[in-house]
């Protein structure tokens, strides 16, 4: 069994918190204390069944008001899946907070108001799916009860969003109509769309295949930590200590160390007390070279036959996160992988609106602006374009005043 | 090229591997805060393989709240013996003793929210800068919103509005000095798999999270341990009975399930059926719809 996790794209009024809610209800996942809660709560829908949308709103500023303010973390599973949510907020004000909630998932729901269609926010939500290279769409078209279960609106809404998708480079986009509040189609299959052929949601996220594949095999795994215990009969002992971003390494394998450029074969894989000859993505290894070579933390060893770009100036698409707006003559942190170097940003290329997709020219970056610029680091930065290789093409900023993460990163070019 | 597709087990031990590797590259002074259950427990067998051969690049840190189950105990110091780690002891009795701290009275009264000065002041003591713990984001609802690095004041305060973003794998742990960082490495973990980890892994628990006979009293419906720690009057009966712990905190606050599950695959089997979330058996948890969120806002873990 593995693990899908998923952001939700939406804001209250779409039913997002309902729609999760609505997924955790129909697939048992809610405990009897936690219903028990529930229920003693205030807040009822109006015909006074359950508002299953408290499930996810965990702060207290957030029950008083009613909206999502941070991202929360949701969990359940069925026989053939286990899920993560994000529960993002919708809000322009929170731009931010889905950015951290799309960061680590495979896979989008963007929900939309049968009622309203696509809309200005849809756009934003989708543009944000777009950037962050999110390979897996699921539009959920809701509140279809209060269209009549239309056909003929659910049409007409799927035709303008694949217009955008065309527009935005969105690849796999899966359409399906449900009603988060009467539950059609979001676990169980509807009684009221039998012109709905499709999977319910759950059923869909059940069975989407979302393993990544890259073209080559860009082996890189940053160094985290050299562990050398330094005891008699572990005199000898250096084993170099990281995840796998990406690709896999074998025993044998020729690679290469970043940025020194040195390389060595691989003499031996461990994790733990296993030694696997071959260690693939995803895993947290130790790895023994042959050779004694000077190695940090902060460096990476790559696949000798695929190297990395490897560069001071670089292009990157940029998200803006701090109140603090960005300062071009400040000296920013960034943090790839385990690797701090100091940056400024040399150039505002250009700034996107992101509710019309336009690309402004910029002075300035704001709390949730987004857009291009070019970056300019002290030390070279060995890295992959984020359409090519996202594990090894993302990065934050952080300014050494407040230590504060105040920007996302996403590389797309060396600049000249 | 070769594809592999981890198991969730894999994937979420990998994931917490990488967490800690994080800590001991990122800190000058970080700390594994060690309760005695299940989760710390589970902590202590990613450090082994996030750091073995070598040393934990950390002591473990205990708050003892003095109400402690004696198993837990017994099994903290074999443990400590088999690993051959740093153990380092706050006592709540200290901060009593020393004025910091006033005990409860009453029926109620439980050592439980006085643990955070007792933390507060370890931290200080020894200049921690990260302290890493076992919390998970399925417990609670303002535990779903916590980052995996949360930064706290120097109050030890979680401010939820002011959370930095933390974005892909990447953990931003620079603070400023006097501020700590609580780091969660099974953030992503549930209640059962944790469960499944430790069947997995055949790794050893304190006795009393398996089924044994106890005497035990009834507390606004739920079981409590009969113990010197509990202010017990004429109205409490006290009753021998089949039970087990579901979590282990302070004997003064932990609830007891009625259970037969003396095996792991029985308390797998159990919390699978289960219809009762774990921190429902925790009355510090019941005061009210945002008491965890006020007590993390104090400093608490």
């Amino acid at each position: 069994m593995n693990i899908l996790k998923f952001f939700t794209a939406g804001s209250v009024d779409d039913g997002k918190s309902t729609l999760i809610g609505r997924l955790l209800y129909d697939t048992d996942s809610i405990l009897a204390d936690q219903l028990e809660a529930l229920q003693a709560s205030n807040r009822k829908n109006d015909d006074g069944t359950i508002d299953l949308a408290i499930l996810t709103d965990g702060l207290r500023a957030e029950r008083e008001q009613g909206i999502t303010i941070d991202v929360a973390y949701k969990y359940f599973q069925t026989e053939k899946r286990k899920f993560i949510i994000a529960d993002t907020p919708g809000h322009i004000q929170y731009t931010r907070n889905m950015v951290t909630g799309a960061s680590t998932a495979k896979l989008a729901i963007i929900l939309i108001d049968a009622r309203n269609g696509v809309v200005e926010q849809t756009i934003r939500h989708s543009y944000l799916v777009s950037l962050l290279g999110i390979e897996h769409v699921v539009v959920c078209l809701n509140k279809m009860d209060m269209v009549g279960y239309s056909e003929t609106v659910f049409n007409a809404i799927t035709e303008k969003y694949k217009a955008l998708a065309a527009e935005l480079n969105l690849k796999e986009v899966t359409f399906i109509p449900v009603s988060a509040l009467k539950g059609d189609n979001v676990v169980n299959e509807s009684e009221h769309m039998q012109w709905y052929q499709g999977r319910s949601l759950l059923h869909f996220l059940e069975s989407v295949d979302v393993e990544d594949a890259l073209p080559y095999n860009l082996a890189r795994m940053p160094v985290q930590w050299v562990i050398r215990p330094q005891t008699d009969e572990l005199h000898d002992y250096r084993g170099y200590a990281g995840r796998i971003l990406s690709g896999s390494f074998n025993v044998d394998d020729k690679v290469t160390v970043l940025p020194s450029g040195h390389s060595s074969v691989i003499d031996r894989i461990e994790i733990f007390d296993q030694r696997p000859v071959e260690a693939f993505a995803g895993q947290s290894v130790t790895i023994h070279l042959k050779d004694n070579i000077d190695i940090s933390r902060g460096d990476v060893l790559v696949n000798s036959d695929h190297l990395p770009q490897s560069s001071q100036v670089i292009e990157a698409d940029l998200c803006w996160m701090d109140a603090r707006p960005l300062d071009d003559s400040i000296t920013y942190l960034l943090q790839h992988n385990s690797k701090i170097t100091k940056c400024k940003i040399r150039e505002i290329v250009y700034k996107v609106d992101i509710n019309t997709l336009a690309k402004q020219d910029a002075h300035d970056f704001k709390l949730n602006d987004i857009g291009r610029v070019v970056l300019k680091t002290a030390d070279e930065l060995p890295f992959d374009l984020y359409t090519e290789n996202k594990a090894n093409g993302a990065a934050i900023l952080v300014d050494s005043r407040t230590n504060l993460t105040v920007a996302a990163l996403m590389f797309r070019n060396v600049s000249y | 090229m070769s594809k592999v597709n981890l198991d969730y087990l894999d994937e979420l031990e990998a994931e917490a591997i990488h967490i800690l590797r994080e800590v001991a590259g990122q800190f000058e002074k970080p700390a594994l805060l060690f309760s005695g259950g299940k989760d710390s427990i589970t902590l202590v067998r990613l450090a082994e393989k996030a750091f073995r051969p070598g040393k934990f690049p950390f002591p473990l840190v205990h708050i003892d709240t003095g109400h402690n189950f004696e198993e837990t105990i017994t099994f903290r110091d074999q443990m400590i013996d088999r690993i051959g780690e740093k153990l380092i002891v706050g006592y709540v009795q200290e901060s009593i003793d020393e004025g910091k701290v006033i005990e409860q009275t009453g029926k109620n009264a439980s050592r439980n929210a006085l643990q955070t000065v007792t933390l507060l002041d370890t931290i200080a003591k020894y200049g921690f800068d990260a302290c890493i713990g076992g919390a998970r984001r399925d417990e609670e609802k303002a535990r779903a919103k916590e980052r995996i690095f949360s930064v706290r004041d120097e109050f030890g305060q979680w401010d939820p509005k002011r959370q930095r973003p933390e974005l892909w794998n990447i953990y931003n742990g620079r603070i400023h000095k006097g501020e700590n960082v609580r780091v969660f490495p099974i953030s992503n973990w549930t209640e059962l798999d944790v469960w499944n980890y430790i069947k997995r892994e055949k790794m050893e628990l304190p006795s009393i999270y398996f089924a044994h006979e106890r005497d035990c009293i009834t507390r606004n419906g739920q079981l409590m341990a009969a113990s010197p720690f509990l202010n017990m009057d004429e109205e409490d009966i006290v009753e021998r009975k089949k039970v087990r712990f579901r979590t282990v905190g302070d004997m003064s606050c932990t609830a007891a399930v009625s259970s037969d599950a003396t095996e792991l695959d029985d308390i797998i089997a159990e919390i699978s059926a289960s219809k009762i979330s774990e921190r429902g058996a925790r009355m510090d948890d019941k005061v009210s719809e945002a008491a965890m969120e006020d007590r993390k806002k104090g400093g608490y873990f």
